[in-house]
């Protein structure tokens, strides 16, 4: 029971970072209906932009660590924003119009583009950093087993809830909200009524790479080690998490991630940690197999 | 005060609009007809700038609009109800009615969304029901009503009574009426319904293939023998 408890903690927490990633995934299909395959990547920078980040402020000699968690977190939202922004903006605003494989092929590209420069810039040896946030809760014994919630843990997952109220008020209360679910559902209606298309697709680039980025802070500070590559099966995690909830779905997104999360930490714990990811995908397989449209993703009935 | 002169407008190598001249006069209600597949809807669309006309040039109110994008069409005083009516379905009628608005001064927001209750108030009852579970009528009335919220000098409607029960029809009718009457909207219809759209209409025109064939007043070319034969017979009274 205790031992259960706590890998369930735990995957919480490693399923709110890949439901995180998840929604980029499922907010750019749900406009564009393209797979954005250098999200993964938007990832690996977001978590390479808190590193520098914070080295900076340890330069600074800025050591109050609630300080330094909120500057940090900004300074990685803003800057991965706009690192999502250019990356719409140069490698698939000009292919809109063309044929369908084209902006697939071109997200392939920057992927690999992303991940290549990084390298060279940044050196493609790990990245490790001090722990940040320590120690943790002990909830309860059992035996000689503690449950154990740490610190960084209840960060993460005070974070993310508080960024999908941010993000499900933003999405169905404000303006942006709304027009960005018009581009999604009839782009040229869209257009007609006065919505900038392009600008609302760009931001949604932007909403994407900025909860990808804390994404990529939560896994500095869970892991303290990162590297150039760490974007391409984080990516792919968060990309099944997408299609297991229902791709264009963003609660969908959300509970994809939370699973995929539940199903590593379960199966590392109880089976072998070396299949884990066979069972995260052999997992997507089966829901592909059996509700092709994923957990939330009904087409719902519309009349003509 | 909308002036379409020459316009060409092509979808890839076909030529869908082969140099069409239109006018619209401030107050008036004027109709388009003709078959499915002349052109009707393309000469709306492109008056939006989706797609953008090839050749000729589009002035409203004096202003020259054949380059404007999209969505800067709104705010000039020009809302269009789509063919097929483009209801956002998974928002609610009053989302809906929210999107008209978008390029509108906020401060008109309850005034407008009152008018639009009044002139259609199953819409008020629906307010919260998502656009993609409305019958076909009720989607129309949304369709208009979405139009109004941005407080266009001239609406552009495209087939409103497509698929619509005659006492639906009617009533959408009455309502473009009354709108034209009371609001001194002007309104470009596009319609198959011909016998109505004729009806209703100050001065209509008639588009075969992309041309402009006929033009004249409704009661004109309600009595005239070929559109009677072509459009009229057999339609719906």
């Amino acid at each position: 029971m205790a031992y259960f408890l706590q890998q369930l903690i735990n995957g919480l927490t490693l399923g709110s970072i890949y439901g995180l990633i998840a929604i980029g995934y499922t907010m750019v299909y749900g406009i564009i209906g393209m797979i954005n395959f250098a999200h993964g990547e938007i990832y690996m920078i977001g978590a390479f932009i808190s590193v520098i980040t914070f080295l900076v402020l340890g330069e600074l000699g800025i050591s109050y660590i609630p300080l330094a968690l909120v500057v940090v977190l900004l300074c990685t939202m803003v800057l991965t924003g706009v690192w999502g922004w250019t990356v719409e903006r140069i490698a698939y605003r000009p292919l809109r119009g063309s044929f369908r494989l084209a902006p697939l092929i071109s997200a392939i590209g920057m992927s690999i583009a992303l991940q290549n420069g990084v390298q060279v810039s940044q050196g493609a040896r790990v990245k490790p950093i001090q722990p940040i946030i320590q120690g943790g809760l002990t909830l309860f014994h059992q035996g000689d087993f503690d449950v154990v919630v740490s610190y960084l843990q209840i960060f993460i997952l005070v974070l993310t809830v508080a960024l999908m109220i941010g993000f499900t008020w933003l999405i169905t209360r404000t303006s942006l909200g709304r027009q960005q679910r018009a581009c999604e559902q009839d782009r040229t209606m869209a257009g007609l009524v006065g919505v900038n298309v392009d600008r609302t697709i760009s931001m949604t680039f932007v909403m994407g790479a900025v909860l990808a980025s804390v994404a990529g802070l939560m896994v500095t500070l869970q892991y303290g080690v990162i590297d150039f590559y760490i974007g391409f099966l984080a990516g792919m995690k968060a990309f099944t998490a997408a299609v297991l909830g229902g791709i264009g779905s963003l609660p969908g997104a959300m509970l994809g991630g939370l699973l995929i999360g539940l199903i590593e930490s379960f199966w590392s714990a109880y089976f072998t940690i070396e299949y884990k990811d066979v069972a995260t995908f052999g997992i997507l397989v089966l829901v592909l197999i059996f509700r092709p449209t994923g957990l939330l993703g009904k087409p719902e009935v519309e009349k003509v | 005060m909308l002036e379409v002169r020459g316009v060409h407008t092509f979808y890839g190598q076909i030529e869908a609009l082969k140099g069409i001249d239109v006018t619209v006069n401030e107050g008036e209600i004027v109709t388009l007809i003709g078959s499915n597949g002349a052109g009707k809807t393309t000469l709306l669309m492109t008056i939006c700038g989706s797609p953008r006309a090839a050749k000729g040039t589009i002035t409203f109110e004096g202003r020259d609009i054949t380059r404007m994008p999209t969505h800067h069409l709104v705010g000039t005083g020009i809302a269009q109800s789509p063919e097929g009516r483009r209801i956002f379905p998974r928002m609610t009628v009053y989302e809906n009615l929210q999107m008209g608005a978008l390029r509108t001064d906020p401060k008109y927001f309850k005034q407008d969304l009152d008018m639009v209750y009044s002139l259609f108030p199953r819409l008020q009852e629906r307010q919260e029901q998502r656009g993609g579970t409305l019958s076909g009528g009720e989607q129309q009335m949304l369709a208009i009503g979405r139009a109004l919220m941005s407080r266009p000098r001239l609406l552009l409607l495209d087939e409103p009574s497509l698929g619509l029960a005659p006492m639906v029809v009617r009533q959408i009718f009455d309502v473009i009426k009354e709108i034209n009457r009371r609001d001194k909207m002007t309104v470009f219809l596009v319609e198959q319904n011909a016998f109505h759209a004729l009806k209703l209409a100050h001065r209509a025109y008639v588009m075969v293939n992309g041309v402009i064939t006929l033009q004249g007043s409704g009661q004109e070319l309600l009595a005239n023998p070929e559109i009677r034969a072509a459009y009229l017979e057999g339609g719906s009274h």
